[in-house]
């Protein structure tokens, strides 16, 4: 009864705290005084016809370094936690259930598609929404697309350490390269800007995300491969 | 005006998918509800003009995130079902005791 009591309260309290937030949703009619300063600022700046790129990549381009520096501890973690022998199949090796013919036929045609839609993703995070992030979500799901059809199959361990460790070596060195020859660290005007939606513009802008794309997608992968249980 | 109760509609169908995803039964059904409420979320995100946000979240909260709880409830459901014994983790059957 007492326990029923303070969740009521509970409840009680949490809903008077969020209602100024039912009366403030919805769609602004026009952006703050920030929103335009970025909305006039990126495309002459930076060259990049997608802003909110210009601002996850170069104006807010450390707190992006932080959540994949985040993302990379969790692969870790997941992969340390999630071996083989802690997961108590290291004596028998269990037989899996061969997948259906539709999920390896729809496989074969999907795979080389979601790679290529996620390439194109993470190219363009500089001219159509989407970016790294994205684009790395869609191949990982490619690759789960190919565990499941394959039960039986390994996931390269070699070839994604490596993609993941250059390509986070890449994305620290282009954020030096910002410091060092432009305004500061992860500045994208080592590059010139070029001409608005072109696909070679907006500085480094296209480098950094396709180095982010990439490394999220090797990290993700890794993480479907561990909990499916195949890491020794 | 059309988008506003397109908004509404889509908040209504995800309270009542959240709800749903609570008093089932079935982890499974929780588990696909709960990937709908992100869908349907990643719906709204797009009709408020964010494309960016929409992406994310139709990619890692309806796709991934329901991926990796199916892969959860499926090795929980195994770790039910063997034989604590063989498991190699327990130092009875390093042991040789019990067998």
């Amino acid at each position: 009864m007492m326990r029923k009591i303070l969740v009521i309260l509970a409840i009680v309290g949490f809903a008077v705290v969020l209602l100024p937030l039912a009366y403030q949703a919805g769609v602004q009619p026009a952006p703050g005084a920030l929103a335009t300063e970025y909305l006039e600022k990126a495309p002459a700046e930076l060259g990049t016809a997608n802003v909110v790129t210009a601002i996850v990549v170069s104006y807010r381009g450390f707190d992006t370094l932080g959540e994949v520096a985040v993302l990379f501890a969790a692969t870790a973690g997941v992969g340390a936690l999630l071996t083989r022998k802690r997961l108590g199949l290291a004596s028998t090796r269990e037989k899996r259930m061969p997948a259906t013919e539709i999920l390896r036929t729809a496989t074969r045609f999907l795979t080389s598609l979601l790679i290529l839609f996620g390439v194109y993703i993470f190219v363009h995070g500089h001219l159509t929404p989407g970016g790294g992030f994205q684009g790395g979500v869609v191949i990982a799901t490619a690759i789960l697309l190919n565990l499941l059809a394959e039960p039986e199959s390994h996931l390269a361990h070699g070839v994604m350490t490596g993609v993941e460790a250059l390509s986070g070596a890449a994305y620290v060195t282009l954020g030096l390269l910002g410091a060092f020859l432009a305004w500061g660290f992860l500045d994208p005007r080592v590059l010139p800007a070029g001409s608005i939606g072109a696909l070679v513009s907006a500085g480094t802008v296209p480098l950094i995300y396709s180095v982010i794309g990439l490394k999220v997608g090797a990290e993700l992968s890794g993480i479907l491969d561990a909990l499916k249980g195949d890491r020794e | 005006m059309a988008s506003d109760i397109a908004i509404l509609i889509a908040g209504a169908v995800m309270i009542a998918a959240g709800i749903g995803a609570i008093v089932t039964r079935s982890l499974l059904v929780s588990i696909i509800l709960s990937g709908g409420v992100s869908l349907v979320a990643s719906l709204v995100f797009l009709l408020m003009g964010a494309p960016d946000v929409a992406m994310t979240e139709a990619a890692i909260g309806s796709g991934l995130t329901t991926v990796v709880f199916l892969y959860a409830l499926a090795r929980s459901k195994q770790a039910d079902h063997e034989d604590s014994d063989k498991r190699v983790d327990n130092p009875a059957s390093e042991a040789g005791g019990a067998s």
